[in-house]
This record gives C-alpha cells, sequence and structure tokens, in this order.
C-alpha cells in the first residue's frame, strides 16, 4: 500500500516530470522559514506539527531552519488522521494507523500544520479537527511544499512552498532524502 | 499488511503477522486514552452490541470503553435481563438485534463455539470475548500486548501458565498466542486441572509450583474459578492454595526481573498472595489498560472487513 512507492515501480509505465528539484525545495522551506517568523514576530509561541507521512520530515527541516533563524527551538509534533478521515466507511480495510505523537500542550499556540501535497483539502480538515482534540490553540496555519488546486472543501495555505497547476487525475509525488530518496517534487502523468 | 476479517474467534487462526499488526495499532490507541480527550471519531454511526451470557464487568467495561472511544453507540445486553431467561434461543436473539443494525456484536457464552454459529449466520462482526473453555482471544492480544511493551520481544521468553489450566479460555488463548510468537510456554498445575494431551500445544507440563517457576520471565496466574468448583478438582480451597498460591519465596525462584500477570478478579490468598499481587513485579493494572487499546485495535480493524 503505502510501501509501494519504495518497493515497487510505481510509476513504470508513466511519465515523470519534476516540478522541484533539490535546490528550489531547500530554497521555498527557508523562504516559508522567515515568513513563519516574520508573521508570528519570532516563534516564542510556534509550534509545528507534520502531517503523516509527507509532512513530518518537512516539518523536522522547517524547525531546523526556525532554530537557525530565532535561535530557540521549535517544539515539533506528529499528527495521524487516519482516525478522522471521511473515508473510512467507504473503504474495504481501514488503513495502517500509525503514531501520532505531540509532546507538548498545544493550547494558546500558533500550531503550524505541515504537509507535502495541498490536494482536496480533506486531509487538512482531518488534521485540524484531530488537533482540536489535543486543546485550543491560539492559531492554525498550514505550510505545504506544493498546492496543487482542485480543493473539494473551502481550506486555503498560509505558507505554499510552489503553486503547482495540475489535472485531476495526474499525481504528485515528494521525494525525500529522509525516506531514501533524492529531493524532488514531480508530476507522473 | 492488514487484517481482512469480518470476525475475531480465536488466536488459534490468526497468523503472526496479523497479531503483530493488531499490536502495533494498539499502541496508537494507548496514545488515544492517554489523552485528555479520549475519544476519535472513527466508528461514529456505528453499533456495538456486548452481548453476555455469563456474569463480567472488567470484559464488559473494557470493551465498552473501547468502543466508546471509537465513539461507536454500545448496548449492553445481560443475560439475566434479557428474554433468553424466556425461553429465546442464541441465534433469535442475535437474529433480534441484528434486526436492529448491529455492526458489531461482543459475545461472551458458556458454549464452546457458539461465536463461530454466530459469525457465520450474522453479517455483523463478531467478536469473541471468551466461549466456554475454548478461548477468549483479546486477553490473550492484551497479554501480549503487556509483555511486549516491558520485554521488548517474545522469542525466548519462558512463561508459566499457572492454575486451572483445563476449564481455562485464558490459557488456551495464551498457549496459542505466545508459542506462536517464539515464546516458550509452561503449564503448571494440579494433575486433576491439567488437560489430557496438553503437550500437543507445544508447552512443557509442570505440577509442582517450584519447578514450574524456576527461571521464568513471567508468571501469568489462572483465577481459581471458585464459582465453577462443583466437581471436586482438589480437597479444599486451603490445600490448593498451599500448593499453588503465588508467593514471594515462588518469586525468588523465577528470573529476578520476572513479571507477574493475572486476567482478574484476583482471588488474594488462593492463587496469588497480596503482597506478590501488590509487588512491582506485577503488571496486573497494565493489563486492564492495555485491554481498552487493545480491544480498539481489534474494533477498528473489523469495521473494515465486511
Amino acid at each position: 500500500m503505502f510501501l509501494e512507492g519504495f518497493f515497487m515501480p510505481m510509476n513504470a509505465n508513466k511519465s515523470e516530470r519534476i516540478v522541484m528539484d533539490a535546490q528550489e525545495i531547500t530554497r521555498a522551506l527557508t523562504r516559508i522559514a522567515h515568513e513563519i517568523s516574520e508573521r508570528s514576530r519570532g516563534v516564542a509561541q510556534v509550534a509545528l506539527v507534520g502531517i503523516r507521512s509527507g509532512g513530518v520530515h518537512l516539518a523536522h527541516r522547517l524547525a531546523a531552519r526556525l532554530t537557525d533563524i530565532e535561535g530557540t527551538t521549535v517544539p515539533v509534533g506528529t499528527l495521524d488522521i487516519t482516525l478522522y478521515r471521511d473515508d473510512l466507511n467507504a473503504r474495504k480495510e481501514p488503513p495502517i494507523l500509525r503514531k501520532t505523537d505531540i509532546p507538548f500542550d498545544i493550547t494558546g499556540l500558533t500550531i503550524i500544520l505541515v504537509d507535502d501535497v495541498l490536494f482536496t483539502g480533506r486531509t487538512i480538515r482531518a488534521a485540524m479537527d484531530g488537533l482540536m482534540d489535543f486543546g485550543r490553540p491560539a492559531e492554525i496555519q498550514l505550510a505545504v511544499l506544493v498546492d496543487r488546486g482542485h480543493r473539494q472543501l473551502p481550506i486555503k495555505s498560509t505558507y505554499v512552498g510552489k503553486n503547482v497547476p495540475t489535472l485531476p487525475n495526474e499525481t504528485v509525488e515528494v521525494f525525500l532524502e529522509e525516506a531514501g530518496a533524492s529531493d524532488r517534487v514531480v508530476i507522473l502523468a | 499488511m492488514s487484517l481482512q476479517r469480518k470476525d475475531l474467534l480465536g488466536i488459534q487462526n490468526l497468523s503472526v503477522e496479523e497479531i503483530t499488526l493488531i499490536l502495533d495499532t494498539a499502541e496508537s490507541f494507548k496514545e488515544v486514552s492517554g489523552r485528555d480527550i479520549k475519544k476519535v471519531p472513527t466508528l461514529r454511526g456505528k453499533t456495538v452490541v456486548n452481548l453476555f451470557f455469563e456474569p463480567s464487568t472488567r470484559t464488559r467495561t473494557s470493551f465498552e470503553l473501547a468502543a466508546k472511544r471509537l465513539s461507536a453507540d454500545v448496548i449492553n445486553f445481560a443475560v439475566s435481563a434479557s428474554s433468553v431467561s424466556k425461553g429465546e434461543t442464541l441465534l433469535d436473539t442475535a437474529r433480534n438485534i441484528e434486526a436492529m443494525q448491529a455492526d458489531f456484536i461482543v459475545l461472551r457464552h458458556p458454549m464452546a463455539g457458539s461465536p463461530n454459529i454466530l459469525a457465520r449466520l450474522l453479517r455483523a462482526s463478531v467478536v469473541n470475548a471468551g466461549d466456554g473453555g475454548h478461548e477468549h482471544p483479546t486477553q490473550a492480544l492484551l497479554d501480549l500486548y503487556t509483555l511486549r511493551e516491558k520485554k521488548r520481544a517474545f522469542k525466548g521468553l519462558r512463561l508459566a501458565i499457572v492454575g486451572d489450566i483445563a476449564h481455562s479460555r485464558v490459557a488456551r488463548s495464551n498457549i496459542y498466542a505466545f508459542t506462536k510468537m517464539g515464546a516458550e510456554v509452561r503449564v503448571v498445575g494440579p494433575p486433576t486441572m491439567m488437560p489430557l494431551e496438553i503437550e500437543q500445544l507445544g508447552v512443557q507440563v509442570f505440577y509442582d509450583l517450584d519447578e514450574g517457576l524456576r527461571g521464568v520471565d513471567v508468571i501469568m496466574m489462572l483465577r481459581l474459578q471458585l464459582e465453577r468448583q462443583g466437581i471436586a478438582l482438589f480437597p479444599s480451597i486451603r490445600e490448593y492454595a498451599r500448593r499453588y498460591c503465588l508467593t514471594p519465596a515462588h518469586m525468588a525462584l523465577a528470573a529476578p526481573d520476572a513479571l507477574v500477570m493475572h486476567p482478574g478478579p484476583i482471588n488474594r490468598g488462593v492463587e496469588i498472595a497480596p503482597e506478590v499481587a501488590d509487588s512491582p513485579s506485577s503488571v496486573i493494572l497494565d493489563q486492564v489498560t492495555n485491554g481498552v487499546a487493545v480491544r480498539m485495535a481489534v474494533l477498528y480493524f473489523l469495521s473494515g472487513g465486511k
């Protein structure tokens, strides 16, 4: 299922088009980190929550950059949205559940949800519901590496690495070094 | 790997991969139980019916909490209050419950195999919560979970199950579970409580408590089922306690970091001395906590396999 991209040539007969290379990803994350610190006037009240699985590594990268910029560490949590999905009833088998780990109190903080690709917005809806079960953040913001359009819910990102126009049937994949691939964002068609 | 089952009837026909998946998933659900808001919307709109033909507080409460933490609606159907006392058969009772659009039936019944019958005939998912002397799969899963949490691995772990092996579904499910996962299992108890040919299940048999406990990493005490002692399996409770009650002196024979488990409710001074039940080696209350998480994982997986 989720291992397909690693072990099986999921894109065997698909064409791959690179829309962001390693350098562009690095620059986009650096810019987003600056935007975060600018918007919140520092990071004293800011915490990052990466959405499994695509947002986790990105959240840690952003946290490292924020530390470089502001000189303080930013708490990072991990959120698995599986239990909050809106399509559980429609599935034949329940998806594999991963751990949620938010080791700090989110109440009163500005929580920045981090994900790799913003598409229909359903994941973000689920993530916000999940987050609210942990407390009452002062504010929730959203940082994504790629916004590919085709929203099905009224959800908008606060920080975007790159807006990438896509067709609904195309697949956008983000590969990162932490997951054993070279950094790149590709469209599979 | 995923679990595509409608029902959970026993440990015997589960694979090692399926067991591991349930235990891994239970870890995530334990995190949910540790939150301030101990509820997720996963089974919203689903109905779980606890159908209990034998008295049980712990298991029923545990299933009820598990279902409620997943946002399911729970109905408790206790035998004394039901129409079973008016002569209705198990199947008719279950069909009536299903006609009310129940999605899960958690069944405890004195007859071995009754959950299998319901599973075959109903659309609802059936979870065996103990059937006669047959199996009690969620108990074994929570015991596995508790041990994995404390000891990390099952391979080479020496486990002694002590008590009335013959009448215990907890013992049977745990023998299947722990031998499957690679642990070395011993059963200890008086000959009158030892089933014939139990060795066939891959366990070592001991009749003497001291000998059975020598060097073990885990001691699982079974409850002496005082309510089932109509037949004379031992002369008196006092004599049973003298020979099979787990005391601090016995603990000295086991491995230094040995753990003590008990499915509850405990009979203090009968099968387990209070000093042992309340000692740091006892994980009895961890078992109860983990039971909710494991049952959440089971309900979560069965919700898909229709």
